[in-house]
């Protein structure tokens, strides 16, 4: 029984193989189009992400299987007291596949340990989100044509962005790809995160405060919402908020090729100017996550080899 | 010399920090075992000052690992007619299970409380455990 709870779950050949799966799909969605047919995938989510719970269920609906879960805590029994545990059990007689959501760090773990059936982490908490790791792949994969010698920016919140972590660790296993990390002071990456990847692996990268001097460089922007909340006063956030923001003029400095990313939603971090740009690739990016999610489906499901 | 009195056959573990040798005989359940133990407490130490030190009678297999995990310090001799024959070298365990407790709010044994706490080693040389749910670093100041 194979589970995806972190994104390093899945080796860089394993990865490889979901994302060629993935290209596939896009190249030939009818091919797939009953691939999973009498599969069900049950989304628990125990907390509201109507993105990432339409985005698996439009993945399975492709694959021609049928969806069943619930969408909040109160409407499942977790809201009576029923653990983690004894919930995927019964959900492991009902669906051949769970996709779990959970407020908490490590309760789709948990799940895995007593599930019957394999179990996609679909984000726990401020945790993990493989899912939107292999989207983030398959975006910079298609876009590029490679995940190795790249030149990644981070802009934002890299303290608290979960997505720009596990990025990055699934980022440092190809060769040749550097960091370029934009954030204010106060929110740069961790420090286990410095010195556990970056430095342990001997990883190149700069830490700097300022998008624009840097744009040049980048083959790859990843912006992140910053947040009013994560500073300390209200002054600092005003000071800071502007040198965040994508705009049209900032990009002009930008290399043809590059592509913006970001995890969706944006709020003001990426103003409306930018979304006609050739280079901003945050709309695709979720239809990337659709195939993704397809060829992650298929993969756990025993049926990546199979002809159709 | 370590003054070993009337211990004929067993295990000595030494250099307890003052005070934590009820803690650590029950971790390891002692007062589970038919032979005889014996705790000393406030023995007077060199290195440490004070030391708390526990005797126990009898060979057999004790899970002593885990002592490297609460405190790097301690260490252990076996006795056998009357003499030390091996100093133990304590190798830290890859993984522990109800040991440490994850003190993370924001992790699920937080809610679950029939959950058992694992903790993962990650890094032997900094002696860092992770929580096996939510990989948060165990910190000696949560206890
Ligand atoms: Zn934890």
């Amino acid at each position: 029984m194979r589970h995806v709870i972190s994104p390093l779950d899945l080796t860089v050949e394993e990865t490889d193989d979901i994302l060629a799966l993935a290209g596939k799909i896009m190249e030939n969605p009818e091919k797939y189009a009953h691939a999973c047919e009498g599969k069900k995938l049950a989304t628990c989510f125990y907390e509201p992400s109507t993105r990432t719970r339409l985005s698996f269920e439009a993945a399975m609906l492709n694959l021609g299987g049928k969806t069943l879960g619930f969408h909040s805590a109160d409407s499942c029994s977790a809201s009576k007291g029923e653990s983690v545990a004894d919930t995927i059990r019964i959900i492991s007689c009902y669906a051949d596949i769970c996709a779990m959501r959970h407020p908490k760090e490590g309760a789709p773990f948990v799940a895995s340990q007593f599930s019957g059936i394999p179990v996609i982490n679909a984000g726990d908490g401020g945790h993990n989100h493989p899912t939107q790791t292999l989207t983030d792949l398959l975006t910079i994969s298609k876009l590029k044509g490679r995940l190795d010698n790249l030149t990644i920016g981070f802009c934002g919140d890299l303290k608290f962005g979960r997505t720009v972590h596990s990025l990055i660790n699934a980022m440092v296993r190809y060769p040749g790809v550097k960091f370029v990390l934009i954030s204010p002071d106060e929110l740069r990456i961790p420090t286990y995160l410095r010195e556990e990847t970056l430095d342990a692996r001997g990883i190149s990268y700069k830490e700097v405060s300022r998008l624009d001097e840097v744009m040049p460089e980048l083959d790859i922007l990843y912006m992140t919402r910053v947040q009013k909340e994560r500073f300390f006063n209200e002054e600092d956030y005003i000071r800071l908020k502007d040198s965040f923001i994508l705009t049209k003029k900032k990009l002009e400095n930008a290399r043809d090729d590059m592509f913006i990313l970001h995890p969706l939603p944006r709020v003001n971090e990426i103003s409306v100017d930018v979304d006609t740009d050739p280079r901003a690739a945050f709309f695709r990016q979720a239809q990337y996550g659709v195939y993704a999610r397809m060829a992650l489906i298929l993969t756990l499901l025993g049926l990546a080899g199979k002809e159709y | 010399m370590l003054n070993i009195g009337g211990l004929h056959q067993g295990v000595v573990i030494d250099h307890i920090v003052a005070g934590m040798a009820m803690d650590i005989y029950d971790y390891l359940e002692l007062g589970k075992l038919d032979c005889c133990v014996a705790i000393i407490k406030n023995a007077s130490s060199r290195k440490m000052g004070r030391k708390d030190i526990i005797k126990i009678e009898g060979p057999f297999a004790l899970d002593l690992d885990t002592l490297a995990v609460l405190d790097p310090n301690i260490t252990v001799n076996m006795i056998q007619d009357d003499t030390i024959v091996e100093k133990r070298k304590l190798r830290l365990p890859e993984k522990v299970t109800n040991i440490l407790r994850c003190k993370n709010p924001r992790c699920i044994t937080s809610i679950e409380q029939e959950l058992p706490h694992v903790f993962r080693l990650t890094n032997p040389e900094k002696r860092v455990y992770r929580c096996a749910y939510c990989e948060q670093k165990y910190k000696e100041s949560n206890k």
